[in-house]
């Protein structure tokens, strides 16, 4: 029996359509599933730091920081100004927050010396340009630099906003005078920032900084509510860095 | 083939000749490697088979969950607890990088770059 012209139309119109809607059907599930697994629960920890600026008064408050951290770390003391490198360092109120700035404010905050280290951003704009993922942020917030990725071209340091990242132009072992034999020092050709101590963080430490300030500097779970810095904050008023470039930054200033 | 017999037995003098050091030390074995071990201590983190074969590998599996998942002990196969660390953990044990590492490493022309971040034991004595 010979099939019809409107049969056979019909039988290959049909064909077409089962199978584009299932193709297209496929394809759209399949994405889904993959969607489904890229999607991670939000980490219970999400660490911050506050630091109260009204007790850091003289030189010394600051040096005591600085030194606990920068001997920790072996980073190196270089006196060019330019390619220096620092973990934690201290500037004026007018450049630390140069949008929050203004000619009228008390004379008591225009004097007023603020330490300054890695806001650990929740939306950090140095992971996203990073063409190698050296630098990458944990489920707990910690936005870590990874040595040994490192290609040393410099991007991060163009993203971020902070100022937080230095590039070893020099040889960083021949500026250290003393060395920290537990923690490596870097090579030339990387960039090194603060990494908020993430080793110690996993062994249920606190960072250096925090140790030496001697309460100067809360930190803790930002989703606990009951942890120093949720206290600090809550209890004082806080000004971020630059926060309208929407890096969410979680070092918190109480002023 | 023309000259058949000259080209042959010029082949055979070429063959003969590249393959000198290998004639020179046939059946001995020459400037072995030999790694000054700890004297304190028998076990390392795993077997002694097992560790030179993969002592690389395990470093760096060490590397990434140490720096890049944050977890901090490595469980070995009879279940001891072992902080992931190449400075803390093993050069505790082998005290030295040039008496260890480097004997095989510069026999065999391998140059791995980790003393020029990681500080070896030896270079602790310079700043000191």
């Amino acid at each position: 029996m010979a099939i019809s012209r409107r049969d056979f139309l019909k039988v290959i119109g049909f064909t077409g359509v089962t199978s584009a809607v299932a193709t297209i059907g496929g394809v759209l599930i399949g994405r889904g599933e993959d969607i489904l697994k890229e999607i991670k629960p939000a980490s219970k920890v999400r660490w911050a730091m506050a630091i109260d600026t009204r007790q850091f008064k003289t030189d010394e408050d600051f040096q005591k920081v600085i030194e606990a951290c920068h001997k920790a770390h072996n980073v190196p003391n270089i006196p060019d100004p330019i390619r220096q490198v620092k973990w934690i360092w201290v500037d004026t109120f007018e450049k630390a927050f140069p949008t929050i700035e203004h000619e009228y404010i008390s004379e008591e905050i225009k004097k007023r010396k603020f330490l300054l280290l890695c806001n650990h951003c929740d939306n950090p704009p140095c992971v996203r340009v990073c063409p190698v993922k050296a630098t990458f942020r944990r489920p707990d917030g910690v936005v870590v630099q990874d040595m040994h990725r490192c290609i040393g071209c410099k991007f991060c340091m163009a993203a971020c906003p902070y100022g937080s990242r230095n590039y070893n132009f020099y040889p960083p072992r021949e500026f250290l005078s003393q060395v920290n034999p537990e923690y490596p020092t870097r090579t030339t050709g990387v960039v090194e920032k603060c990494i908020l101590c993430y080793e110690r963080l996993d062994e249920g430490k606190q960072p250096y900084c925090v140790e030496a300030s001697e309460g100067k500097m809360f930190f803790g779970n930002l989703n606990d509510p009951n942890s120093p810095v949720r206290k600090a904050i809550s209890e004082n008023i806080v000004i971020v860095r630059k926060p309208e470039l929407t890096t969410k930054p979680m070092v918190f200033y109480i002023i | 083939m023309y000259n058949s017999d000259k080209v042959i037995v010029g082949i055979i003098i070429f063959i003969l000749f590249f393959a000198m050091p290998f004639w020179l030390n046939f059946g001995k074995a020459k400037a072995l490697p030999k790694p000054e071990l700890p004297s304190d201590t028998k076990e390392c983190v795993e077997s002694r088979e097992y560790m030179r074969a993969f002592h690389m590998k395990m470093l760096l599996d060490w590397r990434d969950k140490k720096v890049r998942e944050g977890q901090v002990y490595y469980i070995n196969s009879q279940g001891k607890f072992f902080k992931m660390s190449l400075q803390n953990t093993c050069m505790k044990c082998h005290k030295s990088m040039e008496k260890f590492c480097d004997r095989c490493h510069t026999t065999i022309s391998a140059h791995p770059d980790c003393w020029r971040c990681h500080i070896a034991p030896e270079e602790v004595k310079k700043w000191q």
